[in-house]
């Protein structure tokens, strides 16, 4: 199998449940050429190498740029939602650096030591109340009536986003979740073209609703972070509005849409690893490893496709010419068998898993602190109420995205919700 | 090796684990993680551990930050430990000797603690005060140990009129910084151009300099104090300084970097000296005619271990990390046959906090000639900037910049050419190498926590034969 096709596979749909057999072809060249101007990076070392190289941007406008000098509106690379509109995830430093620093302000350590860890108890009480939901019957979907509605409550809460306005932008970044998030040759078919257009409309939505909020904050300030922000008298002073509505679209999004896949992720494995919850209940101690082992073999980001070369880089016995997009595939380094030793194992006793499942380098995962929280919490309170979970199809159904990648639905069948 | 001969070797193999006793002198991190790593290789004989402090293993780094800021009690930064050891802990009783004929350590107490492998782990103290008188004078303070920070702290928090810190190394500087922040009026005397230039440079000492000024500082360099003077009660009140000028004072702390506990080797015949104790890349120590041991180890502060990167020349670590790795590898070696045992090759690296500025950085600065900045603003103190030593990266520095440290390694790793190749976005305003220096060696400075100590094993102690006939 070439280069090419491994990737082409890697990226169908009908693959999304599965890619990794495709990954371990590319890997065979650790940074492959796998379309014009397109390379993607899968073994560990490499992956490591290329994120922490600053000669590898993460300014999305560089490709943009070329791809309008191209004139080929086939070509352009249009970043998946949540970096398309400037934010921090798809700058350079220094703005880059100041975006983020102006962000954590308000949300972790140093300047801010008490919102993450005040976030348990509501967590912990809205898992508890979900599971409540599903008690006096056998079967749920762990996608909708309990992943997600954690992750999303926390974030709202944190952000000052209203919890009214959810099923709104629920819809909307579903919809350019699906259609702009598919890197993959399924976009160019007729149907592909159609979730795009309708990913364009809900994103500008998304966007307008975004713009009216932070407006509103800017009026009349409150305890939320964004109206922090705006309002921040920090040493690199507040954002713009605008780059305010920027950052809070990737803080919205990235703020809870990995966190659902991951939550998925940890019911599905461990109901795939028979005796895991046995083990975990038995010792939930290893509950924090288990997680960490989830995000090390189904990466919640599978790639983020804003990178670019600046400079011909000779990597791997492979040079980048300048230019070039470049990928870095978490979920397949983090399956590399020269990093992890039997690598498609989920091994709840793996030592020294220092994984990409939060990224590497100044863009790692800036809420992962957060979610951390959220998905041992989530974790934690199903393996200790649920009894006898057992999967109704495996596998399920995924979401279309390639890059955030994650159940559509998990139907599992239990015996009865303990209290 | 014939089937029989395997046999042999696996069964002593496994009667070494079993029955086997090592002893390890040294009860901080890199005892406390050999220990660990003996357990978890299947050491299950009897493994005793030997401290001439105290306390449990505990975690020095935080000592001159947040234990001396009154954040953290100075008993409160006992190490985690990864697992049981089922250890004999002698703790409070240094070690006075080793007798490598009987293979037994001797203690304070007169005991004697027989071994089949040893560990040296009995790292290092802080260089006192060189007079003796001053140095006990109420308020004279050095920073080494858990109950040096208790006191120091104490001494702080009671608001002294004006602190002296003598020697503007890592530990002075971020002590200085601590009194900064407690609102302290802090004279930093320092007998090089700069803080930080024995680790860093005299070019990154400037910027040093001038973070401390900023911070409030009053920064003497080119001076060294003469002497303390005290008050009746035989409390510490005046500095006299080498340009003539007297400082009243309230608080001394000499911060002039440390001294090898290896005077309890002497006479074993091993390679030591004043730069620590002379083993190969396997922690196994040299004699003192340069012949490897067997069944003696080192780890730690003192060991001292030829490097393939600088030349071979053998390299002290006064870094975190490499009390942990080298422990490690040395507990491991400690147990594996010839063929198993694993080289303990650090690519050095260390952290500071001092000034609100984050300092990380990888490599041996002292063996570079030039340096460069390549990301981010001085001005800012967010940079990275590398050092090169002819025409390749030997090591590399950030303030604020810490997340790119990975991509100097890798290029130290592989001896990259210098000047690295300039970065897509953010590169530093004149990418320009300028000479980087480092103070000639054997200049007394602010102490590198790093050093080349050159070729020799043994200081040339060792026996040469004439040409045999």
């Amino acid at each position: 199998m070439t280069p090419e096709s491994a990737w082409a596979e890697a990226m169908k749909f009908e693959n999304r449940p599965n890619p990794y057999r495709f990954f371990d072809e590319l890997r065979k060249t650790p940074v492959a050429r796998v379309a014009d101007g397109l390379y993607v990076v899968t073994g560990y070392r490499e992956l490591m190498a290329l994120a922490h190289d600053p000669r590898i941007s993460s300014d999305s406008r560089r490709l943009k740029a070329k791809a309008a000098a191209k004139a080929d509106a086939e070509a352009d690379p249009s970043i998946a939602a949540y970096g398309e509109h400037g934010s921090m995830i798809v700058a350079d430093p220094p703005e880059h650096d100041k975006n983020r620093r102006q962000s954590m302000r308000h949300f972790g350590p140093p300047h801010t030591t008490d919102l993450i860890p005040s976030t348990e108890p509501g967590i912990k009480r809205l898992c508890n109340q979900l599971l409540d939901k599903a008690s006096g019957k056998t079967r749920m979907d762990i996608v909708d009536e309990y992943a997600y509605p954690v992750p999303v409550m926390v974030i709202c809460k944190i952000l000052g986003v209203p919890m009214k306005d959810e099923p709104q932008f629920h819809a909307w970044i579903h919809d350019f979740m699906v259609g702009i998030a598919d890197m993959g040759p399924d976009a160019a078919t007729k149907e592909g073209k159609a979730r795009a257009e309708k990913g364009r409309v809900s994103a500008a939505a998304f966007m307008q609703y975004l713009t009216d909020l932070v407006k509103g904050f800017v009026k009349e300030p409150s305890d939320s972070m964004l109206s922090k922000m705006v309002h921040d008298k920090g040493p690199d002073g507040p954002m713009t509005p605008r780059e305010v509505v920027q950052n809070a679209a990737l803080l919205l999004i990235a703020g809870h849409d990995s966190t659902v896949n991951t939550i998925a992720h940890c019911v599905l494995t461990a109901l795939r690893n028979p005796g895991t919850l046995e083990l975990l209940r038995e010792r939930p101690g290893l509950i924090p490893y288990a997680v960490e082992e989830v995000l090390r073999v189904e990466s919640a980001v599978q790639f983020f496709p804003s990178r670019s070369a600046t400079a011909d880089i000779e990597i791997a016995g492979t040079v980048i010419p300048k230019g070039s997009q470049v990928h870095l595939l978490y979920g397949a380094a983090n399956r590399d068998p020269k990093r992890f030793p039997n690598p498609n194992k989920f091994d709840l006793e793996r030592k020294d898993n220092e994984h990409f499942g939060w990224g590497s380098g100044i863009h790692t995962c800036f809420g992962g602190p957060l979610a951390r929280l959220e998905v041992n919490l989530a974790f934690e309170t199903f393996i200790r109420r649920v009894q006898n979970p057992r999967l109704v199809e495996d596998p399920p159904e995924y979401r279309r995205s390639n890059i955030f990648r994650g159940p559509r639905h998990l139907m599992i069948d239990y015996t009865r919700i303990i209290e | 090796m014939n089937a029989k001969a395997g046999a042999l070797v696996a069964d002593l193999v496994s009667e070494f684990k079993t029955n086997g006793r090592i002893v390890i002198v040294g009860a901080s991190l890199a005892g406390l993680r050999a220990a660990e790593t003996l357990r978890d290789e299947g050491f299950n004989g009897k493994l005793t551990i030997i401290g001439d402090e105290k306390e449990e293993p505990y975690d020095r780094p935080p000592l001159s930050k947040q234990v001396l800021k009154g954040w953290v009690r100075a008993d409160h930064t006992l190490l985690p430990r990864s697992r049981k050891l089922d250890a004999d802990w002698r703790l409070g009783v240094a070690a006075t000797g080793l007798d490598r004929v009987s293979k037994q350590v001797r203690l304070a107490n007169g005991e004697q603690v027989p071994f089949d492998r040893l560990l040296i782990a009995t790292g290092t103290r802080a260089r006192p005060w060189f007079n003796p008188k001053e140095a006990a004078l109420e308020g004279v303070f050095t920073l080494r140990t858990a109950g040096d920070a208790g006191r120091l702290q104490a001494a702080l928090a009671a608001k002294p009129g004006r602190v002296l810190i003598i020697g503007a190394g890592f530990i002075g500087s971020e002590m200085a910084s601590v009194c900064r922040e407690l609102g302290l009026a802090v004279t930093v005397a320092e007998r090089a151009g700069g803080p930080l230039v024995g680790a860093l440079g005299g070019v990154i000492g400037d910027i040093a300099a001038e973070m401390q000024r900023d911070a409030g500082v009053d920064l003497r360099t080119g001076i060294s104090v003469q002497s303390l003077g005290g008050d009746a009660k035989g409390h510490v009140r005046r500095a006299k300084l080498s340009d003539g000028t007297t400082l009243d004072v309230d608080v001394v702390v000499p911060s002039l970097g440390s001294i090898r506990n290896v005077e309890w080797l002497q006479g074993a015949g091993l390679a030591t000296g004043r730069w620590g104790v002379g083993c190969d890349a396997g922690c196994r120590v040299f004699d003192v005619h340069g012949v490897v041991t067997d069944s003696i180890f080192v780890a730690g502060d003192i060991a001292r271990a030829p490097h393939v990167l600088y030349d071979y020349q053998f390299l002290v670590l006064e870094h975190w990390d490499n009390a942990v790795f080298g422990g490690k590898v040395a507990a491991h070696n400690m147990v594996s046959l010839e063929a198993d045992r694993r080289p303990h090759l650090p690519l050095p690296a260390f952290w500071s906090g001092q000034f609100g500025v984050n300092i990380k950085g990888v490599g041996v600065g002292p063996f570079a000639d030039e340096i460069v900045f390549t990301q981010g603003s001085v001005k800012d103190r967010r940079f990275a900037a590398a050092y090169g030593y002819r025409g390749r990266v030997v090591a590399a520095v950030t303030f604020n910049h810490g997340k790119w440290l990975e991509y100097y390694g890798a290029m130290i790793e592989r001896s990259a050419p210098f000047p690295p190749p300039p970065p897509g976005y953010d590169a530093a305003p004149d990418m320009k190498p300028m000479p980087a220096r480092f103070p000639e060696p054997g200049v007394p400075t602010g102490n590198p926590d790093v050093v080349l100590t050159g070729h020799d094993p043994t200081d040339r102690q060792a026996e040469y034969r004439t040409k045999e006939r």
